[in-house]
């Protein structure tokens, strides 16, 4: 899985939980909270979307790497691909 | 309603889930009824916290993402106006409206030299974190005292707030009071045509998508408590039931009574005291037809002080919450008979161990009561027009709360104190609903949702439970 992939999963999930949130605009280095209306619980729930969908654990420590589309690609392919 | 949202989420995760129910109807506080071939309301007046669409960050958002619901499936219709109308005749009223600017302009325009600390509490409110589960408590008496100093106005500001919520007398928390100053007034009044069956129907059909289980007509008795965690339950047909946790929707005293062994202290030194009765008048004509068509809701008081206590007498007609359903703007369609509702406090003692006879006795006394106190507060209507278009009437009293909804006291609101973090003396029993305190329909759902999530799958998401 490429990183591009990767995001596309991560806005996959997004638009799931926040269907009211345009998306198609998405600077991937911005923070996501800067750009979209998003606060903890809908972070808990991309987390625990990728668990469900994707069986990727993300421990609580490591929730800041899920801030922009860039970072959660850099944190999450390689779990992806450790997968595969 | 608190107990499928918290089912929701848990299903949609994975968990094993499911929801025992002692009534033959979901719900909870929230419910309806079929009488003479009507479906009847039991909470709802309006569903409060609407916002339009578009509008994020507010509870109803929070809660439609949450639960994974798109916005039309609940249908909502916003409400054309309310007011808050006190004095002998309703002398002085406030209008408001999904707008607040219209409550804004009213308070300025009826208490100009309190226009300016007014505004400092509406921006006091509007910073105040509300959902913060470990709050230190405050008295909104006192807070709202240090902005407003007229009497009249503080007293018609607490109404609205404490009728659609508060479980104390006299006082609420500030964290509670904020709660509901922003659903009312900073949000708003809606309903879909239906009513709460519309938004029933919505969870059940998402919490069975989600692979959650109920079960109807099948109370908990008992939590049997083993080494600090809630090990058993025990049905009321005998069952026993293990669970990795227990989240109970069913109130603070309640629940700590089911626990064996049974915490009755702590259940008595937080049981709540205040309840209602509700009047409800069915037409075969829309109200508009004699002038009462335009308010949604409106809070009345007769007296020189508002008194939001228990009742001294069966029923005290001195204050009450008048709604008429009709007046939700329902976009062209309408609902096919008139409905006039009247709230008001009550007394749970004076209701409950009386005979039958003295009990209907009662009821047909106090509808009458209730219903003429509360057209004060209305266009004068011609007595003969609305006997002769009366359908039906029904009325609840706070003995009809308890029976269904198992509410001790009838105590609709439940506990005083309420437990924000939902935690009990067993580390695996969580409350969420009423008792945990976020109010109304919205909150109820919100209420299940944070517990879920706080307790069982913030825990659990880096780890397989």
């Amino acid at each position: 899985m490429t990183k591009e992939d990767c995001k596309k999963l991560v806005i996959d999930i997004i638009s799931d939980i926040a269907p009211d949130e345009d998306l198609t605009a998405i600077k991937p280095e911005v923070k996501l909270r800067d750009q979209l209306q998003l606060d903890s619980m809908d972070f808990l729930d991309i987390v625990m979307e990728l668990r469900k969908r994707h069986g990727i654990e993300v421990p609580e420590a490591d929730y800041s790497h899920l801030a922009s589309l860039e970072s959660c690609a850099e944190y999450l392919t390689p779990k992806f691909a450790a997968k595969a | 309603m608190s107990g499928l949202a918290a089912g929701i989420r848990l299903a949609h995760f994975g968990q094993k889930v499911c929801i025992f129910e002692r009534h033959n109807a979901p719900g909870g506080l929230n419910s309806f009824y079929s009488l003479g071939g009507r479906k009847y309301d039991v909470g709802l007046h309006a569903m409060t916290n609407y916002v339009p669409p578009g509008v994020k960050g507010t509870p109803l958002g929070k809660l439609l993402r949450q639960l994974r619901i798109e916005r039309e499936e609940f249908a909502l219709c916003p409400q054309k106006q309310s007011k808050i109308s006190f004095g002998p005749r309703g002398e002085t009223t406030l209008r408001f409206t999904n707008d607040f600017a219209v409550l804004d302009a009213e308070v300025a325009a009826r208490f100009p030299d309190q226009a300016d600390d007014w505004r400092k509490l509406v921006e006091l409110v509007k910073a105040y974190d509300d959902v913060s589960l470990d709050a230190r408590p405050l008295s909104a008496r006192v807070v709202v005292g240090r902005h407003i100093s007229d009497p009249l106005l503080t007293d018609m500001i607490f109404c609205p707030v404490m009728y659609y919520g508060s479980a104390q007398e006299r006082d609420m928390e500030f964290g509670q009071f904020v709660i509901m100053f922003k659903a009312l007034f900073l949000e708003g009044f809606a309903r879909p045509l239906d009513g709460v069956r519309v938004i029933i129907r919505v969870l059940l059909d998402k919490f069975r998508a989600a692979g959650g289980e109920r079960r109807m007509k099948c109370g908990v008795r008992q939590i049997i408590e083993e080494q600090g965690r809630a090990a058993r339950l025990v049905l009321d047909d005998g069952t026993e039931i293990t669970a990795g946790h227990v989240i109970s929707s069913i109130g603070y005293p309640e629940t700590m009574k089911l626990c064996a062994p049974a915490r009755t202290a702590e259940a008595d030194a937080n049981t709540g005291a205040l309840t209602f009765i509700e009047a409800i008048s069915v037409y075969d004509r829309q109200p508009a037809e004699w002038g009462w068509g335009d308010d949604t809701i409106i809070f009345f008081n007769d007296s020189e002080r508002f008194e939001y206590a228990r009742s001294k007498q069966q029923v005290d007609i001195r204050s009450g919450v008048i709604c008429l359903p009709n007046n939700f703007d329902f976009a062209g369609a309408q609902l096919p008979e008139g409905i006039f509702r009247v709230t008001c406090l009550a007394n749970y003692d004076l209701w409950a161990h009386l005979p039958e006879e003295q009990y209907q006795a009662g009821k047909k006394r106090w509808f009458a009561e209730a219903v003429r106190s509360a057209r004060r507060f209305l266009p004068a209507a011609d007595d003969a027009v609305l006997a002769g278009a009366q359908l039906a009437t029904d009325m609840f009293t706070p003995r009809t709360i308890r029976k269904f909804t198992g509410h001790l006291n009838g105590a609709i609101y439940g506990a005083p104190h309420k437990i924000r973090n939902g935690r009990t003396h067993l580390s695996n029993l969580h409350l969420c609903g009423t008792d945990q305190g976020f109010l109304g329909i919205v909150g109820a759902m919100l209420s299940g949702i944070s517990m879920a999530n706080y307790h069982v799958l913030q825990g659990s998401a880096g780890q397989d439970r």
